[in-house]
């Protein structure tokens, strides 16, 4: 087996685990860099969960290897491993104040009394609850019991950090609150953290990278915006915001574009890279990246690059930042707009349901997908599409 | 019904009253009679008269003195050991259980279905000296022929420790079943090994529970005299068989009372000092 390279703090070797005969987790592989904040973003039950136990040493492989830093731990039990987890119920013992919860793991260590005070009154203070030590858990809010869990873990300084969906239980508010101060405090002692999370916007904020995981398997691997921008499978593209997809086949491979074709026969142009030979494709666009313009409008006010595409204006709802149309193709595929309200009176002002409109929008923010037709009855998938994009 | 709904704040009240009632006829008529049969004299013959005989209390406690040290003694001993057999099937129950937890809890259980008294003279018959397990030892030349379990302090402390196992498994278990093992995990994480996780977390949140379960044990078996006079001898008498005997053999009703008093007050006093003792180590911690 071949060690890490010396700036990953975290690597999965085809890892596999399985519960009787369930394969919580398939054959997996990831590497995550030193100092990166790394997100395991997915619905519920893809086996987020139990990839992070297996780094963190609560659960063993089936197969595989685990390394973190340069060292294999594969085998080892969490109190071997450079590695501590914020648990998503905290899991604060009852029974300690705050300042011996987050002693804890320095008092096993043998850490003198005196390293110990100024340690744990030093992440008390980094956590902003200097003043908290003698309080039991139970005479803390959600919020607060979470930055001691944070601080209960920091403390050890670890090579890696596990957050199993640590702001989970928090409400919207405070949700937004904790996400900057995670990041601040990552900035400000520069470990590594592993974040698992089901929902997306938390994921896109916070994370250097994301891993969209899907039946215990990576759906697919990058930066934020990779993964917004172009979306290499549809679940992914389903998953990450708002996608209006279209079937189509691939009629001109170019170099850099490829021209597709609707059913009605309109030509669309996407970037080539990422697709292989297949011929049936689905065309990706992101709402916002369409703009509606009236069929009756000879002067065409976009360079001649632009995919057009004529549709019928189902519903227009005008929600403060921005207008949301539905619009139809020829084909009854309903596409999502949302057009920006840049003037007071909208130049797309006087748009009715009904009315006949040409959508636009530049080849480079099209994305093409594979039509898999394996994954149309999916009903991971169609579980997913219940998630609250708003 | 009107006048209920003005008075809303006397409905838990109402609620309070059915038990209220049985403990009022039931304990507390009971203990004052107690109490005042203490202080009288005469005898069966002749009647009783109230003389307020304070000085049965002392007397009591000196003449049977060897008899309630003995009590207090087994009592201590069965609690001892109920937590050492006990704690560790409810941890197993509670932690390792998975699916059979319910069918181990009702094995635990299960004794409760043969009448205490029946059970004893099982042991009775188990620990007799020429008996099944005895018997074969001492055949196979294991055991040297004099050897005997019957009529001494060991066959009356196993007997109450049996007796009362279950009563100790049950809060234990409750309490254990209650510690998340997210907690355990946590100290896991944090370098605790098994053993120091143990100590340091399981141990101390399942203290509600050992506390209970202590109580449950060290109070009915100081008070038993049951297995002393099935598996004892005379050397092996208890309190609760001297106030058996003075109840219902020599019809000494005050003396009776007295020594059952006094031992309340004991078992009372106990527990006072050993719930400072837990409270105290709580705080220490
Ligand atoms: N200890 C276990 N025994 C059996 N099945 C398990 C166990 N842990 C997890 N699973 C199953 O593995 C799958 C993945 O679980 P998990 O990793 O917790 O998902 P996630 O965190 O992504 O929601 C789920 O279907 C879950 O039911
Ligand atoms: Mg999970």
């Amino acid at each position: 087996m071949v060690g890490s390279a010396p700036n990953t703090d975290v690597r999965l070797d085809r890892v596999t685990k399985r519960f009787g005969d369930f394969t919580a987790v398939d054959d997996l592989s990831l590497e995550i860099r030193q100092g990166e904040f790394f997100s395991l973003l997915g619905p519920s039950g893809c086996g987020k969960t139990t990839t992070l136990r297996m780094i963190g040493g609560f659960e063993q492989v089936t197969a595989g290897s685990v390394f973190i830093g340069e060292r294999e731990v594969t085998g080892l039990p969490a109190f071997r491993r450079d590695a501590n987890t914020v648990f998503q119920s905290y899991a604060l013992f009852p029974h300690l104040d705050v300042f011996e919860n987050v002693a804890f793991g320095l008092r096993r260590r043998k850490v003198s009394t005196d390293d110990i005070r100024q340690q744990v009154e030093g992440m008390l203070k980094l956590v902003e609850l200097p003043d908290y030590g003698r309080r039991k858990p139970s005479q803390l809010s959600g919020g607060q019991q979470q930055r001691i869990a944070l601080a209960r873990a920091l403390v050890n300084h670890p090579r890696v950090l596990l957050l199993d969906e640590p702001l989970g239980a928090l409400d919207l508010k405070l949700r937004k609150q904790m996400q900057v101060e995670l990041k601040r405090i990552q900035g400000e002692i520069g470990i590594t953290f592993i974040f698992v999370t089901h929902d997306q916007d938390e994921a896109m904020t916070m994370s250097d990278r994301i891993a969209v995981m899907r039946n215990g398997r990576i759906e697919q691997l990058g930066t934020p915006e990779q993964l917004y921008e172009t979306p290499r499978t549809e679940f992914v593209a389903g998953f990450l915001g708002v996608s209006n997809l279209l079937d189509a086949e691939v009629a001109v491979r170019g170099e850099r574009f490829i021209e597709a074709h609707l059913s009605d026969g309109t030509r669309l142009r996407a970037p080539a890279d990422g697709l292989d030979g297949t011929r049936l494709v689905r065309i990706g666009v992101r709402p916002e990246k369409l703009r509606v313009l009236p069929v009756t409008d000879a002067a065409e006010p976009h360079d001649s690059d632009s995919n057009l595409l004529e549709g019928t204006v189902l519903d227009a709802s005008y929600i403060g930042v921005s207008t949301q149309y539905l619009v139809e193709t020829a084909d009854g595929t309903r596409l999502t707009v949302y057009a920006q309200n840049l003037e007071t009176s909208g130049a797309n002002e006087g748009l009715a349901d009904g009315q006949r409109v040409r959508l636009a929008w530049k080849p480079q923010h099209t994305f093409v997908i594979a039509r898999n037709t394996g994954d149309e009855g999916d009903d991971q998938a169609k579980e997913d599409e219940t998630k609250d994009h708003a | 019904m009107g006048w209920l709904r003005r008075h809303r704040s006397i409905i838990p009240y109402l609620f309070l009253l059915p038990g209220g009632l049985w403990l009022i006829v039931f304990f507390v008529l009971p203990l004052l009679t107690t109490l005042s049969v203490s202080l009288q004299e005469g005898s069966l013959g002749s009647g009783y008269r109230l003389t307020f005989n304070f000085a049965i209390f002392p007397e009591s406690i000196m003449r049977w003195n060897e008899q309630f040290v003995r009590s207090l003694q087994y009592g201590l001993i069965v609690t001892i050991l109920t937590m050492l057999i006990g704690y560790p099937m409810a941890y197993t129950i509670a932690f390792r259980g998975g699916r059979y937890k319910s069918a181990l809890l009702l094995l635990v259980i299960m004794p409760f279905f043969t009448s205490f008294i029946i059970r004893t003279i099982s042991w009775k018959f188990i620990l007799a000296d020429e008996g099944f397990v005895l018997g074969t030892l001492k055949d196979w030349g294991v055991l040297d022929p004099s050897f005997r379990l019957l009529a001494t302090p060991m066959a009356v402390i196993s007997g109450i420790t049996y007796n009362f196992l279950p009563f100790v498994v049950l809060p234990l278990y409750v309490a254990l079943e209650r510690i998340d093992p997210k907690l355990i995990e946590a100290a896991n994480d944090l370098y605790a090994t098994r053993r120091q996780a143990f100590l340091k977390v399981t141990l101390p949140l399942s203290m509600p529970g050992v506390f209970a379960a202590s109580l449950l044990s060290f109070i009915p078996a100081v008070g038993d005299y049951l297995n002393a006079e099935l598996l004892g001898s005379r050397q092996t008498t208890m309190i609760g068989n001297v106030i058996q005997r003075l109840f219902l053999v020599n019809n000494d009703y005050p003396q009776a009372s007295a020594l059952s008093l006094v031992l309340m007050v004991g078992i009372l006093v106990s527990i006072f000092i050993y719930m400072r003792v837990l409270r105290g180590q709580e705080l220490g911690t």
